[in-house]
């Protein structure tokens, strides 16, 4: 792509501004700022990758995956705030995911053990755990809040924590996991993936894309699945003490 | 005094020592002593906000006092598993939730905690016991009337064997007939199983009905406690007016 090519792709940036400013949306100061930032991160990335993938350094593909797991945990632990020890939860999460995955592709031998493949696939996986942690956090802080009548129940008729939590647990860990299936379930027919349009633009082999693709989606199946059990069996004994009481009914607890 | 009332003096049901409940700086429970009577129906009275269903939670171990201390059936109750508790002390709230599916499916669920089932003529046997027929049995528990529900409720509790019963504003939400309905059932239970009861409750006229003994409590306090006439009159002017019927 040529630099004048690369200019006139800021249409597609005056087009949301244009109509933020016409129709009163309001999104014009948070257009300009995300179109800032994602440019100079890109463009900053881009020369670090390009540092990185020179050097085939092991030290620097190690400095690269703790820097996207410390940014996935910083983004995702305002989320669940109301959940004692987030944060380890989300450190302990992403390193046995990262692991994990990057031990059977490399292991396997599926992808060489090169800077340009072990750090575009953390990216992926990282990137997509990050977004299926704060799905999961949402809707298991609101589930407990919602149904914590039942919990107490089961708890008051001798029922274990996890008892108590389960059917919550299970009803998070499906509503996060849902869209990745779901979304798979139509790749190809209503949509491109991004990995492999990039590679088809960049004058890669269709077929060679696809087989990049395949291993990548069902990557993130594994990426799902993990995620949301992981932070699912991490998170609900906080939210009980050594009583098998629920905490949060006592902090906020009415006469 | 008969046997029974020599065993209630003796061996309480429940004890409190100087139990008090805070929450941040709020003092909930105020350094309560007392007991309830075993194998008596002992109604817990006072005006909303008087800590009564905090006091219940703690019976059934849902809640821990801040300080002082418990003893159920004679064990301090932390030094008792939280589960064997609550199995013992079984409680039934004013809005108990009724799990999605039918009433056996209700039923079975302290049994299926324990990784038992429920067989079909024990289901039969504790819904004639609370005055429903077996063709409820296979109902959507959702579809109940709100009477119905707390005889599910009574009856869910129930398959725990549990020898105390705690009951919070079990009958407020229910019409006149489905009131008496419960009322004779928990009747008929205590006195069949030798329950021990400890209900909260609104209703002064369904107090002095119902109950046996009585503990009177006002902002987190025990004011008065004995045999059920403590409710005709009091020499602490609020809760004598709270006794006439004066909830402001």
């Amino acid at each position: 792509m040529s630099t004048t090519a690369l200019f006139l792709t800021l249409i597609f940036v005056l087009i949301p501004l244009a109509l933020s400013k016409s129709l009163g949306l309001n999104l014009e100061k948070d257009t300009i700022i995300a179109t800032i930032r994602s440019t100079v991160q890109l463009v900053a990335v881009g020369f670090v990758l390009k540092f990185v993938f020179d050097s085939e350094s092991y030290t620097f593909i190690f400095l690269m995956v703790v820097l996207m797991i410390g940014a996935a945990v910083q983004n995702a632990r305002k989320k669940g705030e109301g959940i004692k020890g987030i944060t380890w939860k989300l450190i302990v999460t992403f390193v046995l995911l990262e692991v994990l995955t990057q031990s059977i592709l490399l292991g396997f031998k599926i992808v060489p053990a090169t800077a340009q493949y072990i750090i575009s696939l953390t990216g992926m996986v990282i990137g997509n755990s990050m977004v299926l942690a704060i799905l999961f956090l949402n809707r298991f802080v609101s589930e407990v809040e919602a149904h914590r009548s039942e919990s107490e129940l089961i708890l008051s008729l001798g029922g274990t924590p996890k008892q108590a939590i389960h059917k919550q647990l299970i009803r998070s860990i499906q509503a996060s996991m849902i869209p990745t299936i779901e979304s798979q379930k139509t790749i190809g027919l209503v949509q491109l993936p991004g990995m492999m349009s990039g590679q088809i633009i960049a004058g890669a082999d269709p077929l060679e894309a696809v087989q990049f693709q395949i291993l990548v989606i069902f990557l993130l199946l594994t990426t799902a699945a993990l995620t949301s059990v992981c932070l699912g069996l991490l998170s609900y004994p906080t939210l009980f003490n050594e009583r098998m009481q629920m905490i949060q009914r006592q902090q906020q607890h009415s006469k | 005094m008969d046997s029974k009332q020599n065993k209630s003096l003796y061996e309480p049901a429940i004890h409190f020592q100087h139990v008090s409940f805070e929450v941040g700086d709020t003092k909930i429970l105020d350094s309560i002593t007392g007991s309830f009577p075993t194998n008596q129906i002992t109604v817990l009275v006072g005006p909303s906000g008087a800590g009564k269903t905090t006091l219940l939670k703690m019976c059934n171990g849902l809640l821990s006092p801040t300080s002082g201390d418990i003893t159920v059936q004679g064990r301090a109750i932390h030094e008792m598993s939280p589960i064997d508790l609550r199995r013992k002390a079984g409680m039934v709230l004013q809005n108990s939730p009724m799990l999605a599916g039918s009433v056996y499916d209700n039923l079975a669920l302290p049994l299926r905690l324990q990784g038992k089932t429920l067989s079909k003529e024990k289901a039969l046997d504790i819904l004639d016991q609370v005055g429903l027929e077996g063709e409820y049995l296979e109902r959507d528990s959702q579809n109940l009337s709100g009477g119905q529900q707390q005889k599910v409720s009574i009856a869910r509790t129930l398959m725990n064997e549990s020898k105390i019963l705690l009951m919070d504003e079990i009958t407020s939400a229910l019409d006149p007939s489905s009131l008496n309905e419960v009322e004779d059932l928990i009747r008929t239970l205590h006195e069949k199983h030798e329950i021990t009861v400890i209900w909260i409750t609104h209703n002064l006229e369904q107090a002095k009905r119902m109950g046996q003994y009585a503990w009177i409590m006002v902002d987190g306090k025990l004011v008065d406690a004995g045999e059920i006439s403590v409710l005709d009159h009091s020499d602490i002017p609020s809760v004598d007016r709270f006794l006439k019927g004066d909830f402001s």
